[in-house]
């Protein structure tokens, strides 16, 4: 690992380079909020950013991916054959993202690349994207990224950490991807001996502004079924909720998809769609029965899955970086540190369990 | 507005001790600034969480749809107005309810203060007197006036005060009027658009959806068992992000709602994107009041026009 050093003057210049090679894509502000969107030339990532709405898993994991396409032409030979569609996967680089949104990427990634399941489309689309961070000095007060197993200069699921110095940014040069994107930037200069104490400083003070924090360290030695049937906090937690989707498509780790056939003029077209634990259709059988049927079962799922059923399978800690979107942005304030803490302390002798501010 | 809290709180206790009801709906506080959460108190203690003030801004009629049990409810004007429609159309009985009936002081935008604050918003104060609202954060502190920052809906309604109610928690407010004010004024400015305009309009209104059905499920009246777009039998509306899909979710639903909105403001609030769904909603509003000379929600007896006939209707087809 190295330490380069990239002054602010030559940032533009080096970003024109890279769109020779890669599709850019960065946070920038439409409206009201920041987005994730591709670059068109000229534009430049909005670095001042605290975080985006809607995290940037889209960018390996579309809300809506076409997987198949067929023709619906009866006069065409390959009628109703479906086919994969071509597509480019150009290499591109995510440039601003911040580590507790890359963190995310392994963790999904447990989901679509297994020993016996291989998903093609995530696989190809993570494996041709650059992923440049941007370590975070000024979290939001819903940020629990240190306690979900991320951090504000979190740099193990990145290829470029860069470190805001004033006039230049200090850029940790983590992979070999990393360091081909640097190389194509022409960024090279050596940050000195002093760059990662330098670095180390600011992430120390960082780590200490992030005000929150969720308890996991019970979980894994909970009983799922005391879980399971711990009415003390599925029932009052369950009453505010709306069932919307909203904690599920803001989340960089939610993963679960319904895939849809749809016809536009002579075309069929098989689509992947983000899928929400919280919509009635949710595991909805063929029978009409569906095993979550109601309001408790959904909000329940969400967080046995995030913190209890993926902790016991993967066995390495919850399915979530601490982002805090889900907290910010649900309508109803359901708020998984408190529910996360709620799991952690619950007694199933007493059913009780600490009920805690945030 | 701790004298509201204290009195809510006061009252729910004695409905709960004196065993008029099995639980009450208010509101208790949230962990992030302006978000307040719909909460149950089911004994006296739990009362205790309740709080109210200017981020009470959903819609608790949304909550009362098919149960059971005694209930008592927070209701604004226009939480009332939709609990009137839950009558109306069967979605709970009268016998059920103890409405306590909040005189409303407004609502305040939650996405406008978070557009004016610079970093982070953490904490919220609201002074009654001087009728302002300070927010306040790591490297900021900025007190504005409550009327510059309220809910538009808000400061658009004409029916602050509960229409239907067993009992005050406050003395009346006074209303605004239409001499003061004209609620119709951006429909009417979306109406005088051409239709390039109009379609370019929309298409940027809903250009950020990512079809969480946020504004759907915080809405009272979209209490069907199965939404038109979750049908998968016949499948009516696709379920990817194809934009007729999403326009078609949008159009239905707002006209599922004509003569039945409150226009009570949850559906922009809940957005997690920000869309202002009211813009069609309202526009049915003004239309329901031209048309029908309807105001929805207004009357507990009395269906609404598109869900009713009259022989004396004008129009010479339905003859």
């Amino acid at each position: 690992m190295k330490v380069i050093k990239i002054d602010k003057t030559d940032w533009a210049a080096g970003l024109e380079k890279l769109r020779e090679s890669y599709a850019l894509i960065g946070p920038v502000k439409e409206k009201f909020y920041h987005t994730f969107k591709t670059l068109e030339p000229g534009r430049e990532p909005d670095m001042d950013y605290s975080n985006s709405r809607i995290s940037p898993k889209f960018v390996i994991y579309p809300q809506s991916e076409v997987i198949l396409k067929c023709s619906m032409d009866a006069n065409d030979p390959d009628y109703k054959i479906f086919k994969e569609p071509e597509k480019e996967y150009k290499s591109k680089a995510v440039v601003g993202i911040r580590p507790c949104d890359a963190d995310s990427f392994p963790l999904v990634r447990r989901n679509f690349d297994t020993e016996d399941y291989k998903d093609p489309y995530w696989l190809r689309a993570y494996e041709t994207t650059t992923l440049v961070g941007l370590a975070c000095n000024n979290p939001c007060p819903t940020c629990f990224c240190t306690s979900a197993g991320s951090g504000p200069y979190s740099d193990e699921s990145l290829d470029l950490l860069l470190v805001d110095n004033g006039d230049h940014y200090l850029a940790k040069v983590l992979t070999e991807k990393g360091q081909s994107l640097v190389s194509a930037a022409g960024w090279n200069d050596d940050a000195g001996d002093d760059a990662t104490e330098a670095i180390e400083k600011k992430k120390a003070d960082a780590e200490s502004r992030i005000q929150s924090r969720v308890n996991t360290e019970n979980l894994a030695g909970q009983s799922l079924l005391d879980l399971y049937e711990a009415d003390t906090i599925w029932e009052k937690e369950a009453f505010a909720c709306i069932n919307c989707g909203t904690c599920t498509y803001v989340c960089p780790t939610c993963w679960c998809f319904d895939v849809q056939d749809e016809i536009h003029g002579n075309q069929g077209y098989r689509i992947r769609n983000w899928d929400s634990c919280m919509y009635p259709l949710f595991t909805m059988h063929a029978s009409g029965h569906n095993p979550r049927g109601t309001k408790l079962d959904r909000l329940r799922q969400r967080f046995m899955h995030k913190l209890k059923y993926y902790v016991d399978k993967y066995e390495n800690g919850i399915q979530c970086t601490g982002c805090g979107r889900c907290v910010r942005m649900c309508p109803v304030n359901i708020d998984i540190r408190r529910i996360c803490n709620m799991m952690n302390s619950y007694d199933p002798e007493s059913c009780t369990c600490e009920v805690t501010a945030s | 507005m701790n004298s509201y809290t204290d009195k809510i709180k006061e009252i729910s206790k004695r409905l709960l001790k004196e065993d008029k009801v099995d639980m009450v709906v208010g509101y208790r506080k949230g962990s992030v600034p302006l978000m307040h959460q719909p909460y149950i108190a089911q004994n006296e203690a739990e009362v205790d969480a309740f709080v109210w003030d200017s981020s009470c801004g959903l819609n608790l009629a949304n909550y009362i749809t098919d149960r059971t049990e005694r209930i008592g409810i927070l209701a604004t004007g226009c939480n009332s107005r939709n609990i009137a429609v839950h009558l109306v159309e069967g979605k709970i009985k009268r016998e059920q309810l103890y409405i306590i009936g909040i005189p409303c002081k407004a609502m305040v935008d939650r996405h406008k203060l978070a557009a004016m604050a610079d970093g982070d918003i953490t904490s919220v104060e609201e002074d009654e007197e001087k009728g302002t609202i300070t927010i306040k954060g790591e490297n900021f502190s900025e007190t504005v006036n409550k009327a510059d920052v309220l809910q538009e809906n808000c400061s658009l309604c004409m029916h602050r005060n509960p229409v239907i109610y067993d009992e005050l928690a406050a003395e009346e407010v006074p209303e605004q009027s239409t001499d003061e004010i004209d609620p119709y004024a951006r429909v009417k400015e979306i109406e005088a658009m051409d239709p390039d305009e109009k379609w370019n309009h929309f298409d940027d209104l809903l250009s950020d959806c990512i079809r969480c059905y946020a504004c759907r499920n915080a809405c009272p009246l979209c209490y069907c068992p199965l939404c038109f777009v979750d049908e998968s039998n016949p499948q009516w509306v696709g379920k990817s992000m194809d934009a007729t899909d999403v326009r078609t979710f949008h159009f239905l639903r707002a006209y599922h709602c004509a003569g039945r909105c409150t226009d009570c403001g949850a559906c922009v609030r809940a957005c997690p994107v920000g869309i202002n769904v009211r813009d069609f909603t309202k526009k049915l509003e003004k239309d329901c009041l031209e048309l029908f000379g309807w105001e929805a929600g207004l009357s507990a007896e009395q269906r609404p026009p598109l869900d009713t006939y009259s022989p004396k209707d004008p129009e010479d087809f339905i003859k």
